[in-house]
């Protein structure tokens, strides 16, 4: 569950983050205006603040929504889609520095060669920008997964049974809780090791057309 | 939404915003410390210690310092043993436990900035240093700490801010910060947004008020690094 949640909330995180991100290299002065706000709200509000605000705010908006159409009562929105909606918008926030950052890195000449070439935009796109920004942004993107992967322990508050959750039945239900919150800490480790080993050998792997200093 | 009610949250949300800082201030303060700690023991050359100092922060950086706090809060509690000593007193309290495991959480991050700080001092600047005779502590004093400072604020300032954010994980363990008095509101009042929006702002504008002194010390530490001035300026300053 815990996986679940962070790869879904990452996955909403990239698509937020490239769209501020293009927001911001877009040139217009509205777009970086949107994307620099966005990017200052969602990094200076505390990521438990979002979270309540996402679960008991979409749940509000919902139900609001049900009555007018004519439904009476309390429509809750799945604590799983509301827990991965914030922690991905807070993932958002970061990943759009992280693939403007990795855009601005690619060189120029490339970009000029390929429009020299004759590719539209689209191909330039897909064949010389997408490559090359997953490379560069994949050690940040490390990095990201493992916040992202830390802050679903956050969203135990709204009852969702990931990994802290369920730590915390168990600590409450055997009266241990000193062994359970270990074990638990212990699962999220093995969990942030494994990660690194994935994430090092997609870096490997993207970076297989290029030649590394001094090899 | 009524002037009333929002003017009755923000004073009541700006009544806990004290808490909030002091557990921020205290815990930053207190794992600075233990930082420099593991850091003198990461770069001491003795394989024991830093094998230590490996490993703590691999497991604070590692887990989740919601998983850190209960482990601290509810955890230790747990043991009868732990309860008969005289760390009892502190255990017990709520505001301790937050500081602490806020602070060893901190500890960890800060530990890899001040590394990653010594680690950028030119090789040359120190050999400079002991080639004109000084010695151990001036040599500290005067040129490895002022430029470890200014590599590491940048990082430093990122560490600071996520420690406001992370206060806000204090309001789960029964402490009356910006967090929980808004849930309590919202909880009492059953308004949904305003109490929320208003805690966000209250974070948003201690956050921005901190980087922004954050940044304006950077400026004032790295005079060398502004642009030079113009040729066709009137060197006053010169």
């Amino acid at each position: 569950m815990t996986l679940m949640v962070a790869t879904v909330a990452l996955l909403i995180g990239a698509a937020i983050g490239a769209l501020v991100a293009s927001a911001k290299l877009s040139g217009s002065r509205w777009g970086a205006a949107i994307g620099d706000a966005y990017a200052a709200v969602f990094r200076g509000v505390p990521e438990l603040l979002v979270i309540y605000f996402v679960y008991f705010g979409s749940s509000g908006l919902l139900s609001g929504l049900g009555h007018l159409v004519g439904f009476e009562g309390f429509l809750g929105v799945p604590p799983f889609l509301a827990g991965a909606l914030a922690v991905g918008v807070i993932s958002g926030a970061y990943q759009a520095e992280l693939y403007r950052g990795a855009y601005l890195a690619i060189a120029k000449g490339e970009l000029e060669a390929a429009r020299a070439c004759g590719m539209g935009p689209m191909l330039m796109f897909r064949r010389i920008v997408t490559p090359q920004v997953i490379r560069f942004s994949l050690p940040g993107l490390n990095n990201l997964w493992q916040v992202a992967l830390k802050d679903s322990s956050l969203i135990s508050v709204t009852g969702l049974t990931e990994l802290m959750r369920a730590s915390q039945v168990a600590a409450g239900s055997t009266r241990q809780p000193f062994t359970f919150y270990i074990a638990g800490g212990a699962l999220y480790l093995v969990l942030t090791v494994f990660s690194n080993r994935l994430f090092e050998f997609a870096e490997k792997r993207a970076a297989r057309g290029t030649r590394r200093a001094g090899a | 939404m009524d002037t009333a009610f929002l003017l009755d949250t923000f004073l009541r949300l700006i009544a806990a915003l004290p808490l909030t800082l002091e557990v921020w201030a205290l815990s930053v303060v207190l794992g600075g410390f233990v930082a420099l700690g593991v850091t003198a023991a990461r770069l001491s050359g003795s394989a024991p210690l830093e094998w230590f100092a490996r490993a703590y922060v691999f497991v604070f950086r590692g887990t989740p310092l919601l998983v850190q706090l209960f482990v601290v809060y509810y955890g230790l509690a747990s043991f009868p043993a732990v309860r008969a000593t005289f760390l009892w007193p502190l255990l017990r309290s709520a505001f301790f436990c937050a500081t602490l495991s806020l602070a060893l959480c901190t500890a960890a991050y800060q530990s890899e900035i001040f590394r990653m700080a010594v680690a950028g001092i030119p090789r040359g600047q120190i050999e400079a240093a002991r080639a004109c005779g000084m010695s151990r502590w001036v040599l500290f004093r005067r040129v490895i700490f002022p430029i470890a400072l200014r590599l590491a604020l940048p990082a430093y300032a990122t560490e600071l801010i996520s420690m406001v954010k992370a206060t806000a994980l204090v309001s789960l363990v029964t402490l009356w910060d910006v967090m929980s008095v808004s849930l309590k509101i919202r909880n009492d009042t059953l308004v949904t947004y305003t109490p929320l929006l208003v805690a966000g702002a209250i974070y948003f504008v201690v956050n921005f008020l901190l980087a922004r002194a954050l940044a304006a010390l950077e400026y004032v530490l790295s005079p060398h690094l502004r642009g030079r001035p113009l040729f066709n300026r009137a060197p006053d300053v010169l």
